[in-house]
């Protein structure tokens, strides 16, 4: 923030601050390598808190950008446990975007800018979601994949310098596991019935498979934030660490599933003991990115749509709170 | 009453993601799920819930036409849920409180029927007296349902409970509400002569057949499939 209003402080007092400001820095640099947490109140240098804000806000509107292609499927979904267990998903992808945005907030910003700059495309949301669940089949895919990419990202952030971050990770990464296991076991159910289910099954493993891997971000030579976030202890592999780690995860998977996935060139390394895949098609990510991906639209006009249907209600809520004397929250 | 918990079950869970604030998404979304839980426990008890939900047509449904009606704006959902949540929560109490065998359920039901109706009498109190605009729209909701609820206490055979003897408990409950929310109590007939108990009889409004459409469309692809 510029302050050029203000008078310009005496010499001796601006040198007074700057020896304020190398203290508080080297502090926050040790606590950082000490592996301890800094909270809500500690000084941290403003480009840690922009990164923090930038990350974490994208995680809050990828969570409620997420309950749209699987909210798809609620009002269809073909047997009441499966509908059960699909309601009880999106539940928690609402409540992980609360825990989220109040994460945020301990950073000094507001769930209304965040929502605004959400609508207004200034923030972004995981690529991933800009993809349509056309069968049931889907919802299983997302479960295995999605959600395992995402489990494999977020895991080492259960360790992030940021403590309120961390602590909502923790809570996250067991529903999310949950999830996946879910997805996963909807989707061998598939496979092993009948031959149209299995078909289903393996077309929609088709289409999410490399969607998923470009959800670990570009490779390390192209990836902008990548280096300052792992001295910050923000990051702590990187992308394609952990996309090498999902995949080798995912292979063995696939076998008991029956399930293939579709990259010729996947095979396991025994020099390197994991697996190679196939190139990754970073013009489609970058086309996503853009806001050229199949729901692009979609997704942010519904998004914008319910926030602005419920302007009245809010209104309501306010007015009611206002006569009342209620706190608002 | 397995049919009239799910299908405002599936009426509710068109709503996940569009919400007017996140923390309504997670409310709608649990009554839903809540709502879906008492429909397999009570279809369970006749035949296989399965089979009940998705291979029946639309005359075979025994729900009231009330939790069938489309959800409208958040004040029409609201008026719906409020309606309903007394009526169920009446039903429950009454159900807990015999020995029949629906006993036990209702006994666990009642407590979520109760948060339920807490939740529809908070908005209805935040809608009613908000701003003109949210006060109109929860007058203009409460008085377009109001004839779908006479049917709520059409008797029911072989229940155990006096369900007429509700209506008047209700009424006076669902009075309060509204007065407490500056609204006022509809006065024109609670039902009419296509929707008085049609819909326990297996006649239904039009939308009706198109949720069906939606709900079971993908459960009739592939006869006989497990998922």
């Amino acid at each position: 923030m510029t302050t050029t209003a203000e008078p310009a402080a005496p010499a001796g007092q601006a040198a007074v601050a700057a020896a304020d400001q190398d203290a508080l820095r080297a502090a926050f640099d040790a606590a950082v390598a000490a592996d301890s947490r800094i909270e809500p109140r500690d000084w941290m240098p403003d480009a840690y808190r922009a990164t923090l804000v930038r990350q974490m806000a994208q995680h809050a509107h990828s969570e409620i950008i997420g309950m749209q292609p699987e909210a798809n499927w609620i009002t269809r979904a073909p047997s009441l446990r499966r509908k059960a267990i699909l309601m009880a998903k999106v539940q928690d992808e609402a409540g992980h975007g609360l825990y989220l945005y109040s994460a945020t907030e301990t950073l000094g910003v507001s769930r209304d800018e965040l929502l605004d700059k959400l609508h207004t495309g200034r923030q972004r949301y995981s690529s991933i979601f800009n993809y349509p669940t056309l069968t049931w089949a889907d919802v299983g895919a997302i479960g295995w994949l999605v959600d395992g990419a995402a489990i494999t990202n977020q895991v080492p952030l259960c360790r992030c310098s940021y403590g309120p971050y961390a602590r909502a990770m923790v809570r996250i990464c067991k529903e999310e596991s949950f999830h996946q296991r879910q997805g996963y076991e909807l989707l061998l159910a598939l496979s092993r019935g009948t031959p149209e289910q299995h078909a289903m099954a393996q077309d929609a493993v088709n289409r999410w498979w490399w969607p998923s891997l470009m959800m670990f971000g570009p490779p390390d030579d192209e990836s902008a934030h990548s280096a300052q976030s792992m001295t910050w202890k923000i990051k702590r592999h990187s992308n394609d660490e952990l996309r090498q780690r999902f995949v080798d995860i995912c292979v063995p998977q696939a076998e008991v599933l029956g399930l293939t996935l579709p990259d010729p060139d996947l095979r396991w390394n025994e020099d390197r003991g994991s697996y190679d895949h196939g190139a990754i098609d970073w013009s489609e990510f970058q086309e996503v990115l853009r806001g050229n991906g199949p729901c692009n639209e979609q997704r942010l006009e519904r998004r914008r749509a319910a926030h602005e249907n419920g302007t009245w209600v809010r209104e309501a809520a306010a007015a009611y709170a206002a006569k009342h004397g209620e706190a608002q929250g | 009453m397995g049919d009239d918990a799910l299908v405002l079950a599936q009426r509710l869970g068109e709503w996940a993601g569009d919400a007017p604030v996140l923390e309504e998404d997670v409310a709608l979304t649990n009554i839903a799920l809540d709502l879906l839980g008492q429909a397999r426990t009570l279809l369970s008890l006749t035949g296989d819930e399965d089979e009940l939900a998705f291979l029946r047509e639309e005359h075979e449904f025994r729900n009231v036409q009330l939790v069938e009606r489309p959800n409208g704006d958040f004040a029409v959902t609201i008026a719906r849920q409020l309606y309903f949540s007394v009526y169920q929560e009446l039903l429950y109490g009454a159900l807990a409180a015999g020995d029949g065998e629906l006993a036990p359920l209702a006994a666990k039901a009642v407590k979520e029927v109760a948060y339920h109706r807490d939740h529809a009498e908070q908005w209805t109190l935040r809608l009613g007296d908000g701003t003109p605009e949210s006060h109109e729209r929860m007058q203009r909701a409460v008085d377009g349902l109001w004839r779908y609820t006479g049917e709520l206490f059409e008797p029911l055979e072989g229940l155990g409970v006096d369900l007429p003897g509700l209506h008047g408990p209700w009424r006076e409950t669902v009075a309060d509400v509204l007065r407490r929310a500056t609204l006022t109590l509809p006065q024109g007939p609670d039902r009419t002569p296509w929707a008085a108990g049609a819909g326990r009889q297996g006649v239904h409004t039009e939308p009706f057949g198109r949720l069906l459409a939606e709900m079971q469309y993908l459960h009739r692809a592939h006869p006989g499939a497990s998922w």
